[in-house]
């Protein structure tokens, strides 16, 4: 008698844990993983760790909401604007099926490099901030997505902006990868036919240290204007090293130069640089405001960087894709091709035939160490005067 | 004309940083005929402690620029002397016996090792860090070239350390015993110099001027970076070698040749600007094939 009773209380509590389990269970949701690549490390870390603040802003805000169908993990991966270390990111990223999709790439050389893997493991991405129009018209990866817009948005604006502020004879140094490479052969497309000069072009190694010889070149054939199409580490060696040689040429750089440490770098010689850059300056985005209030009460030490909002959207896109068609590669890349006037703090989104997103260009300069909308800035009001005119 | 002399200023800046690193190659193979491959790491460890003796100096509120540089510098030569003599000491000496090939690969460890340290260990360390200005800036004109005064005192400031090391070796009795050990080394241990202390002195003065090299660096180009030594070591070392590797007039002209190369390569093509350093190089290897022992060849030069 003793015996049985033994058993029956065993048995009770035994069906009592078995029902509690399975109601934590219940209430539990389940992990949608997204990973974010970007230079976390480098000289450009100052611009990815502005996009993983942001991508991390877009998951913190949803795991905060209750009514969510998952719980978001970002899992960030450093790609260090290096094509290899970016294919070996890319691929463990790829690789991991708990994975659902990435937020990928700021340095176009590797956003370039990684598509094919991207393609290989079917995993669906959305690039935030590598603008070389290869990375989605070079290919017909349904996997591949870019919200921020390409460098034929960015250079149509450079061309009309410099051209319509006088500079007609021009130098132009690029860096040799995919990025200012195409970068030059989309200028000297956009250039033909007007009555703009490039009296001479320098191709410079990513990681090159010292720009005497060029540079002296470029003071002996006096151009009006340096076009430097390349990222911050050379773009802020360039110019520091023209103050040293005295070149007197007014400097302009594409947006790969757009990042607060170009000013921390270079200080008081950052005055007066020209920029494009494909996106407004943050508070005139339709949601700029609530995403710098947003981030400002996270309390990253990083600033977001000129395209921080767009890992943000992009962020944003792939949690509302899982929410919609559920934590599942191929579900979520239909549904990213099928994006069109989707709302977002940059304004909307329509993902293209190609997965692209177009977006207008904003023009800047450099003013007192910020970056500045150049209808806003003291340059275009006449108060401060550009070299080379 | 003007523009000429600023090529010939920035080339021989250029040329000086290069064969800094070129006569610590040439010392070392000098008094024990190994290749150190770790002497560009070397050099960014120099560049990162003038960095640390800089930035202590701001933490103790000292801002005084001519005691700074001062300051940099010896610690900078510190640090990057007692390095060479712990590798010396602690991983040269020991297989002095052993085949050459062995000693170069095991420097190249030392020297991935010295990077990668920098890069883990130092606070952000894979980013590049900005080195401070501690020389004024004025610009100058001599004969119409513009030329900046930090410029001019760094080509100085590396003719002169190149100027007193060749004085050393010629005119001190260390400079005697470290020729005395080029030489013949078994022979002057007989004479009573002694062996050990002589090549670990040498690997001292070898890597203190790798130590001002990396501070010029940081000075002139306002920027270090835990990478910074690799291709200066390969550079240093390919010019010790045209020059004529164990002499240190050919490490000089080596370095100032190979700044040479790269400046007229850029001169005439400007638009390949970017294969400079592949022209140098290969250059090299053509003139390798022309004087295989170096243009200053071992024959008609006294070793170190």
């Amino acid at each position: 008698m003793l015996w049985s009773r033994g058993i029956a209380v065993a048995a009770l509590t035994a069906i009592a844990t078995l029902s509690g389990l399975t109601l934590t269970h219940a209430q539990q949701k389940e992990t949608a993983r997204i990973a974010f690549l970007g230079p976390l490390t480098g000289g450009n870390s100052a611009t990815g760790l502005g996009g993983r603040n942001s991508a991390r802003l877009a998951v913190d805000s949803r795991n905060a909401d209750p009514d969510r169908r998952y719980d978001y993990e970002l899992v960030p991966l450093d790609d260090e604007c290096l094509p290899n270390v970016g294919i070996q990111a890319a691929t463990r990223a790829a690789t991991d099926r708990s994975v659902v999709a990435g937020v990928t790439h700021f340095c176009s050389a590797v956003a370039i490099a990684t598509v094919d893997v991207y393609n290989r493991f079917e995993l669906p991405v959305v690039v935030w901030g590598a603008i070389l129009p290869a990375i989605t018209h070079g290919n017909d990866y349904p996997e591949v997505h870019r919200v921020n817009g390409s460098m034929l948005d960015e250079s149509k604006v450079l061309v009309e902006f410099l051209t319509g502020l006088g500079y007609k004879r021009w130098a132009v140094i690029h860096d040799t990868t995919d990025y200012g490479t195409g970068y030059l052969a989309i200028l000297r497309e956009k250039l033909a036919g007007s009555d703009v000069e490039i009296l001479s072009t320098f191709g410079v190694a990513a990681d090159q240290q010292d720009f005497s010889a060029e540079l002296l070149r470029v003071k002996e054939i006096d151009p009006q204007i340096v076009v430097f199409a390349g990222l911050t580490p050379l773009g802020v060696r360039v110019r520091s090293q023209m103050d040293r040689l005295g070149v007197r040429s007014q400097f302009a750089g594409i947006s790969g130069i757009m990042s607060v440490s170009y000013h921390d770098a270079l200080g008081s010689l950052s005055e007066g640089t020209i920029s494009v850059h494909n996106s407004a300056p943050l508070e005139t985005l339709p949601g700029g405001q609530m995403f710098v209030d947003e981030y400002a009460k996270a309390g990253f030490a990083e600033p977001p960087e000129p395209y921080g909002p767009y890992a943000f959207v992009a962020t944003n896109l792939i949690i509302e894709a899982i929410e919609e068609v559920g934590a599942n590669r191929e579900a979520v890349r239909d549904w990213l091709n099928t994006v069109e006037n989707r709302n977002s703090i940059a304004g909307p989104i329509t993902f293209d035939e190609h997965g692209h997103n177009s977006v207008a260009s904003t023009k800047y300069v450099a003013q007192d160490g910020r970056w500045v909308r150049w209808e806003d800035s003291l340059y275009a009001a006449g108060e401060r005067m550009l070299s080379g005119r | 004309m003007a523009i000429l002399l600023e090529y010939l200023f920035n080339g021989a800046l250029l040329g000086v940083i290069y064969a800094l690193v070129a006569v610590g190659f040439t010392l070392f193979f000098g008094v024990l005929d190994v290749i150190k491959f770790s002497h560009g790491d070397v050099l960014t460890l120099g560049a990162y402690s003038g960095l640390a003796a800089f930035v202590s100096l701001e933490l103790l509120g000292l801002d005084l620029p001519v005691v700074s540089l001062i300051f940099v510098l010896v610690v900078a030569m510190l640090v990057t002397g007692l390095a060479g003599i712990a590798i010396g000491q602690f991983f040269v000496v020991p297989m002095r016996g052993s085949p050459a090939f062995n000693i170069l690969l095991m420097t190249l460890m030392i020297g991935t090792a010295i990077h990668e340290c920098i890069r883990l260990f130092v606070p952000g360390g894979a980013n590049p860090k900005a080195f401070p200005t501690l020389l004024p800036r004025t610009p100058i004109e001599i004969g119409g070239a513009y030329i900046r005064l930090d410029s001019l005192l760094l080509l100085v400031l590396g003719i002169g350390v190149i100027v007193v090391t060749n004085w050393m070796v010629r005119h001190t009795k260390l400079g005697l015993a470290i020729r005395a050990v080029a030489q013949d080394g078994d022979t002057a241990q007989i004479m009573g110099i002694p062996f050990r202390r002589v090549v670990l002195a040498t690997f001292a003065l070898g890597s203190m001027l790798a130590g001002v090299a990396g501070v010029m660096n940081g000075l002139y180009y306002s920027e270090i970076n835990f990478n910074v030594g690799v291709l200066l070591g390969v550079i240093g070392f390919s010019s010790a070698v045209v020059g004529g590797l164990g002499s240190i007039w050919g490490a000089i002209i080596g370095g100032f040749s190979f700044a040479a190369l790269q400046t007229v390569w850029v001169l005439f093509f400007p638009e390949m600007s970017g294969y400079r350093d592949v022209f140098a190089f290969t250059t090299i290897i053509v003139l390798m094939t022309i004087w295989p022992t170096g243009i200053i060849a071992e024959r008609y030069s006294e070793r170190v």
